[in-house]
């Protein structure tokens, strides 16, 4: 028997939200791509909320857009609803939140796969991981010759194997397995051996992954029932209504294109009988009854959760959302589950609206294999096989904007690889994105990881409004985002600078006129001159209102006239901000070599060299934000450092 | 790339006549700039010239003079760390060493972490690389035990204090960012003034341990004073006219001080950590004897001891014992009683500390007459305590002094933090702004208990606050 052989540069295995970005990355940087899925009816499939974006989240589709992936561009062409969320709030936590048209969603991001040059589609379970030695050779304890790197790597990856035999030939696989790696879904006593909705799972490349070393781990998450909608009496519930002004996700967008007919989603409450039942079944909950052993997500507890966690409140809030325009099936925000099906109708039927419901999907758990994220260098590539990237649920995380952040970094850096540069990492005070795979690579997580903006310290910075400027240089640096928009965003940034120059050096007196001016506005008079910023600061005053005083003033467009106003109003908490992460950036700097030994640093405390040693971090910084490393820990690594350095190595 | 600048106590803190205060890093001059004042009172410490030293006052926020000081200026890359260095070179007693390292602290130097400098001269080239494995020990040895000495010397009720606070400002912040991030659950409507009360009243707290630390109220610092003599020679009341309030047990009977009593006193500035021990002699009484070992053993530790002798009994075995069990210590002799009918001289005291040592009289010992009864002698006393204190004859654990500074250093930063949060509530900012703020105070307050801040904020948000989805 004859088997296929094919020669690729990229496998990709999986076509979630981080296999498409990752898998796209690679192509458009002119890799020869393959990405695999066991069904392509699922490419870009959203199998739990409909929605994209939402606080944090939606900082990580604008870092994604900046960049140049995918996300944002196809939710702006697939969004039934939009909202910016926070809005009332400061600037650094204004986050957009669209609800998708899930199939729509889909089928938009599978053209876009499909018309992608050098990025073919393969459905097929991939089994296995093909490697060779690579690195330092325990008996010879030298390392390989033609080894370009001084990383830690003792395999290369060579190829991937499917389960009909198939071999691909490649530089390089990324992991975007989802949740599908031994997946289990449990709804109350049932139990079935499936991905999520049903799709078949992927039973065999987790013993592939365990022969090549890799640390496995499971976890868990869940998923609320969909209702069919004519059976839900929605004059029970509070309607919610999307935007009057849309504002898309993606900066090449052009916001005339997104402003549509909205559809509604709503809002009802669960109440004291919905937790009885809870309660009086709670033996049931495969959770509660100690049959799930994974890991489930604090952030989005089910609703067995909120009822024993929180036994105090009264009601909790549940979101009537609507999965697509062609469907009527309705997502039950709110109230997920691993009740038995008779227990989830009884409790879903107490809430108002929700009396004569007709589940279409049950809710259910699923649990699946991941990784110990701390496996991975900041790159997302395997500290111990050389050419291996991962992203996404795979990695640990939760959530489709997270993985899709992580796909697309996991893509760009197997393609530098391969094309011999030097790998894209964001770091803390550079992105949500930076700060997303620093906590995964760096912490300790014992449960999905989801983005949440009090993660990110310097968050005043990293503001959905500013990621253009933030990473478009970075995104056509690696080439995924064209000349011509990157010319567009230093236009952009130097109209800026130039108008904030303009208002911090155009005096306004105290002449009659104006003083008049700030009164009818409920503002101070002057007592001596001041200039137009310094007005601007007084939370009575914005950049409109000022236009009275500010004859001058050219017309600028709302992208520019918004950072003008944010840099100015913020200006002194910006600052205080751009000082800490001057402090952060130094350690950050100190590179660690590879070959670094802890045992070799004799100073070190017991606990501390055992981390250090698990983590292998490739920065000072990223050592101090190691939990059991202390300060003093630090210290010592810094002269032995400097010792390492003198000496002559490398 | 630009350095903080820090600051440290370069010499023991026990030496009497000249205290160095160093001070190292990009803004050296310009911090010590600010409190530097040449003879005739003007800012010139930025046009010395490298390896100078010049005569000058370090001066107080409202200019009033500090100390006279010698200031040398050694600009980079010739000096020790190889980092712009100013030292001040000021009297030597503990009292003007703390204050000028704290008003350094204060102009923008961070108190030095242990080891600091050298590590600094060493990642700056200035020592050879033989000392690199001496100075990673250094590192590891000094962090540990000043971390140790850092929590250990906090008061309970100090370290209780600042739990609570942690407590709340933590509570806070959380709010603020699971409504943050879950918006459509969590709502802040209202919280503007509830933030604001709360911010009042923290801020307010904050000050009232500032001023515990700044008497010395907030660590079991101090000179570490023992009491000693025979029962009933009037120990206890000693400590009580200290202390100006009735405490100890004084009774008739010998031996009602059946364990060690411990109190913490300042005297103008200067705190004494008092330890009254049972009254020595030979007894029988087994928990009176407890006391008494105890008293033996927490002698051999003190920095100071005053021995009360019953100036109406006459010297017996008990006495020979305790002078044997103090003489090479720093003793004051109180003869008390002197109210009653003298038994018992100076002359008396000399002949009994001669036939015991062998030494016509203790060494670092003086000889007063009080009456704690009359309350005469007490004046002289700590008159005598705080000259010994100043001109460095009683030595102590200096740990402790710069674990203080380090405090309130943290707490100021924390009241700091707390202000602009205030600020940030006038000008009517959104909530993101607050919690900034509130998570800089919180971490400030963690450095002075030994806590990181890790995972405390995602960990309160989801155990006190219902999440989304």
């Amino acid at each position: 028997m004859s088997e296929v052989r094919e020669k690729v540069d990229v496998c990709v295995v999986g076509a979630g939200h981080a296999g498409c970005e990752a898998a796209l990355a690679c192509a458009r940087l002119g890799l020869e791509t393959v990405i695999f899925t066991v069904s392509i009816d699922s490419i870009a499939m959203m199998p739990c909320n409909p929605n994209v974006g939402g606080t944090s989240k939606g900082h990580l589709v604008r870092e994604i857009d900046a960049l140049g992936g995918e996300m944002g561009k196809n939710i702006d062409k697939t969004f039934i609803q939009s909202k910016m969320l926070n809005r009332s709030k400061g600037p650094a936590v204004h986050s957009l939140r669209a609800q998708a048209d899930k199939a729509e969603y889909s089928r938009a991001m599978r053209k876009v796969l499909e018309n992608q040059e050098h990025l073919t589609i393969k459905q097929a379970e991939v089994c296995e991981l093909l490697t060779e030695d690579y690195g330092i050779s325990v008996s010879e304890g030298s390392r390989k010759e033609d080894r370009s790197d001084s990383g830690l790597a003792a395999r290369k990856i060579t190829g991937v194997k499917t389960f009909t035999g198939t071999i691909y030939e490649c530089k390089a696989v990324i992991l975007c397995t989802g949740t599908y790696l031994k997946a289990r879904c449990l709804c109350g006593e049932a139990i079935t051996y499936t991905g999520p909705n049903g799709l078949q799972p992927a039973n065999h490349l987790t013993d592939s992954l365990l022969s090549l070393g890799v640390e496995m781990r499971r976890f868990k998450t869940g998923t609320p029932a969909r209702m069919d909608k004519r059976s839900i009496d929605f004059t029970k519930m509070e309607e919610q209504f999307g935007d009057e002004r849309i504002v898309p996700f993606s900066f090449s967008t052009n916001p005339e294109d997104v402003q549509i007919d909205q559809a509604s989603c709503w809002l009802t409450y669960t109440n004291e009988k919905t937790h009885e039942i809870i309660r009086a079944n709670l033996d049931r909950s495969p959770i509660y009854a100690g049959i799930i052993e994974g890991t489930g997500p604090r952030y989005c507890p089910s609703i067995e959760d909120k009822v024993v966690k929180f036994a105090d409140k009264k009601r909790h809030q549940v979101f009537i959302e609507p999965e697509g325009l062609h469907t009527n099936e309705m997502y039950v925000g709110g109230m997920s589950s691993s009740l038995p099906e008779d227990v989830q109708l009884a409790m879903y039927r107490t809430v108002p609206g929700l009396e004569n419901c007709k589940i279409v999907r049950n809710a259910y758990a699923i649990e699946y294999d991941c990784i110990n994220p701390r496996q991975l260098y900041p790159s997302l590539e395997f500290k111990n096989i050389k050419g291996l990237f991962s992203g996404g649920q795979f990695n640990g995380s939760s959530g489709y904007e997270e993985a899709a952040a992580q796909g697309l970094i996991a893509g760009i850096n197997a393609a530098l690889s391969i094309l011999g540069k030097e790998p894209v990492i964001l770091d803390r005070s550079q992105a949500y994105i930076g700060v997303l795979i620093d906590d995964l690579v760096t912490k300790e997580n014992f449960e999905p990881y989801r983005m949440m903006t009090s993660r990110a310290e310097y968050r005043l910075l990293l503001r959905q409004d500013n990621a253009d400027l933030r990473l478009r240089r970075i995104g056509h640096e690696v080439g995924l985002v064209s000349d011509q928009l990157y010319e567009a965003t230093i236009r952009k940034k130097k109209a800026i600078d130039q108008e904030i120059e303009r208002l911090k050096n155009t005096v306004i007196g105290a002449a009659r006129e104006n003083q008049e001016f700030l009164t009818a506005h409920g503002s101070a008079a002057l007592k001596t001159g001041t200039n137009l910023a310094e007005l601007m600061c007084r939370p009575e005053l914005s950049y409109e209102i000022l236009s009275e005083i500010d004859p001058k003033r050219k017309p600028f467009p709302n992208d520019v006239v918004e950072q003008v106003e944010i840099e100015i109003k913020y200006e002194g908490y910006i600052e205080r901000q751009l000082r800490q992460v001057e402090q952060y950036k130094k350690m950050e700097r100190k590179r660690i070599p590879p070959e670094l030994d802890y045992n070799d640093v004799s100073s070190l405390r017991l606990e501390a060299r055992q981390k250090l040693i698990a983590y292998k971090p490739v920065s000072v910084g990223q050592a101090s934000r190691i939990s059991g490393v202390s300060p003093a820990d630090i210290s010592v690594l810094l002269v032995y450092l400097e010792h390492w350095k003198q000496e002559g190595n490398q | 790339m630009k350095t903080d600048t820090i600051a440290a106590i370069a010499t023991a803190m026990s030496d009497s006549g000249i205290g160095i205060i160093r001070v190292s890093g990009d803004d050296a001059i310009d911090i010590v700039d600010k409190i530097y004042r040449n003879v005739k009172r003007q800012r010139v410490l930025s046009e010395y010239k490298s390896h100078t030293i010049h005569y000058g006052l370090i001066v107080k926020d409202d200019e009033s003079v500090l100390d006279e000081v010698m200031v040398s200026v050694m600009k980079k890359p010739k000096s020790y760390t190889r980092e712009d260095t100013v030292e001040i070179n000021c009297h030597g007693g503990v009292l003007m060493m703390r204050e000028i390292l704290s008003a350094v602290a204060a102009s923008g130097a961070r108190i030095a972490e242990p080891g600091e400098f050298t590590k600094r001269a060493f990642l700056n080239g200035r020592i050879d690389l033989a000392k690199a494995e001496a100075v990673m020990d250094i590192i590891h040895a000094k962090n540990e035990f000043a971390l140790q000495s850092s929590v250990q010397q906090l008061k309970g009720s100090v370290s209780d204090k600042i739990k609570g606070l942690r407590e709340e400002i933590l509570y806070e912040i959380a709010f603020i960012e699971s409504a943050l991030d879950d918006p459509e659950h969590i709502s802040l409507d209202g919280y503007h003034s509830r933030l604001s009360a709360k911010t009042d009243s923290i801020i307010q707290e904050l000050n009232q341990l500032l001023d515990s630390a700044d008497n010395g109220r907030m660590l079991k610092e101090g000179i570490h004073t023992v009491i000693v003599g025979k029962p009933n020679a009037g120990k206890s009341s000693l400590l009580n006219r200290l202390m100006g309030e009735e405490r100890a047990i004084v009774t008739e009977v010998a031996g009602t001080t059946r364990d060690t009593l411990e109190e913490t006193i300042s005297l103008d500035g200067i705190t004494l950590n008092m330890i009254d021990t049972a009254g020595i002699r030979d007894t029988e009484d087994l928990v009176e004897k407890i006391g008494v070992e105890k008293a033996k053993s927490i002698t051999k530790d003190a920095d100071l001891i005053l021995y009360v002798v019953d100036s109406s009994v006459n010297l017996d075995e008990s006495d020979r014992q305790i002078i044997k069990m103090i003489q090479d210590k720093n003793v004051i002799i109180l003869l008390n009683k002197s109210d009653l009918n003298e038994v018992v001289s100076e002359e008396k005291l000399y002949q009994m500390i001669h036939t015991v040592s062998g030494q016509p009289f203790i060494k670092n010992g003086k000889v007063i007459k009080t009456s704690t009864k009359e309350e005469s002698g007490i004046s002289v006393l700590t008159e005598l305590i705080k000259d010994m204190f100043f001109h460095g004859k009683i030595s102590y654990n200096d740990e402790v002094y710069i674990t203080s500074i380090r405090h309130k250093e943290a707490i100021r930063d924390a009241v700091n933090s707390m202000l602009q949060v205030r600020i940030s509530l006038e000008r009517n900012m959104p909530e993101d702004f607050y919690s900034i703020d509130l998570m800089s105070a919180y971490a400030s307050l963690g450095t002075i208990i030994g806590e990181e801040v890790g995972e405390d904020l995602i960990n309160e948000i989801f155990s006190k606050f219902c999440m989304g989805k």
